[in-house]
């Protein structure tokens, strides 16, 4: 179950992103016979050998690791719409679109918990990673043109996990401008502690700085 | 998300529907409230009729999966059920959980401040009261009570403050992310006189932006906007 975060109140741990990103819906193929699940969080099923349906991401792994179903890839998660996204995101600066916005924990918790039914699963997983990689280097570059009249950022497309990356880093430097501009804001010593590195991504500080 | 399914026409609208129910569901909504708590630097109104409801939905399902178990229905259901609860389970105490750090940290302010002395439950009220009323007499008896006259008050640093600068307050100029249901516009940011500053601001529906808490507040409050991440649309 995701871990509290409670060092930093506004900060998701990337367990509790995985905890929210487990009730995105999935098909599935069931081998066994269950009447329906009437959850408190929905109802799902009837679970019927070799009949498709749908249930939240985290009601699949549990029947997938006792080998009860096989997981169906979601779209997206194929080597021709990944090389497809890939291209997208190499030709502009624009983030794609194609994208679920939980992309990195849905496909992640399937590589760990389903591989066997991803097919072309290596390529499809170093996909994922190039996109990712050229993803975060446009969110550094855009980075770079953050300045002072700065007051408010519009995030297009950028997906859960690269929020949270960047989150730590936007909200300080947005605050760092407000209080510049703000000579009336007095430096209190809570402003301080909130200073210390959060995150372990620091890449996009580094940019900006030069 | 997508879907292959055997018939096309029939999953979309089975699909549509289930995204409807879905969004309704308390947990949905739990989910939204929890989010919403946890990205706000203040504390937020407490969802009292969304607590007791989900609070109602855990013990009739805990009381189903008893049943089943002792009634010896298949394990595997069973423990599904146990997953789903457990899931429920956490989202809830980590809702309550966001409320008492905040509470802890800012016990004094709210205590004084009418209007977010309303937004606490009766336990919480009750929480709060005992857990200022402890600090101040402890602050009171193991230091306070040692100073000069003047310096005496947990509230200021001295007789002569002019205002309560032993407090500490939520700091409502930090910035979240959030993200608004409709397009929005006419948002100020900054305030005092409209120069190049405090320009008029618009959201468009579904995208995500950085913002300064203070602007939005009214409109977290009304629901109009959701602060942090959604799932899926």
């Amino acid at each position: 179950m995701a871990g509290q975060s409670n060092h930093e109140l506004s900060l998701f741990s990337a367990e509790e992103l995985e905890f929210i990103a487990e009730d995105e819906i999935v098909d599935i193929v069931p081998n066994l016979k269950m009447d329906p699940l009437c959850l408190v969080s929905g109802d799902f099923g009837p679970f019927t050998p070799q009949i498709v349906t749908q249930v939240p991401l985290w009601l699949a792994i549990a029947l997938k690791r006792r080998g009860k179903c096989s997981i169906v890839p979601p779209q997206w998660m194929s080597v021709e719409k990944l090389t497809q996204v890939l291209e997208e995101e190499r030709d502009s600066q624009e983030m794609s679109e194609h994208l679920p916005f939980h992309y990195v924990e849905i496909s992640r918790l399937l590589f760990d918990h389903a591989r066997d039914n991803i097919p072309d699963a290596y390529m499809v997983r170093s996909l994922i990673e190039d996109i990712r990689d050229v993803r975060f280097h446009k969110v550094e570059t855009d980075l770079e043109g953050f300045n002072g009249f700065t007051i408010a950022v519009k995030i297009k497309n950028l997906s859960a996990m690269e929020v949270n990356i960047v989150r730590p880093f936007i909200g300080r430097a947005l605050q760092a401008f407000y209080k510049h501009d703000s000579p009336e804001l007095i430096p209190d010593p809570e402003r301080v502690s909130e200073r210390r590195p959060q995150v372990a991504q620091n890449a996009p500080r580094r940019q900006l700085r030069r | 998300m997508a879907s292959r399914s055997v018939d096309g026409e029939q999953s979309t609208q089975a699909e549509d529907d289930y995204n409807a129910m879905l969004s309704t569901t308390d947990v949905e909504l739990l989910k939204r409230a929890w989010r919403n708590e946890k990205a706000a630097p203040e504390i937020l109104p407490f969802q009292s009729d969304l607590i007791a409801r989900v609070r109602e939905q855990i013990e009739l399902m805990e009381e189903t999966v008893e049943e089943k178990s002792t009634v010896g229905t298949d394990p595997l259901s069973v423990s599904l059920y146990q997953m789903d609860l457990d899931r429920t389970l956490f989202l809830l105490r980590s809702y309550l959980r966001i409320r008492i750090l905040k509470i802890e940290k800012y016990m004094f302010h709210i205590r004084k401040t009418e209007e977010l002395w309303n937004r606490l439950s009766k336990d919480e009220k009750f929480f709060t009261e005992r857990c200022s009323d402890d600090l101040k007499k402890h602050l009171e008896e193991s230091v306070l009570s040692k100073l000069p006259e003047n310096y005496q008050s947990y509230e200021r640093q001295s007789i002569i403050s002019e205002e309560d600068d032993m407090i500490p307050e939520p700091r409502l100029d930090t910035f979240v992310l959030c993200r608004s249901k409709d397009y929005l516009t006419g948002i100020q940011l900054g305030d005092g006189p409209v120069d190049d500053r405090s320009k008029l601001f618009e959201m468009e529906a579904g995208v995500l932006y950085f913002i300064c808490y203070k602007s939005i507040k009214p409109l977290v409050e009304s629901g109009k906007i959701e602060l942090l991440m959604m799932t899926q649309n």
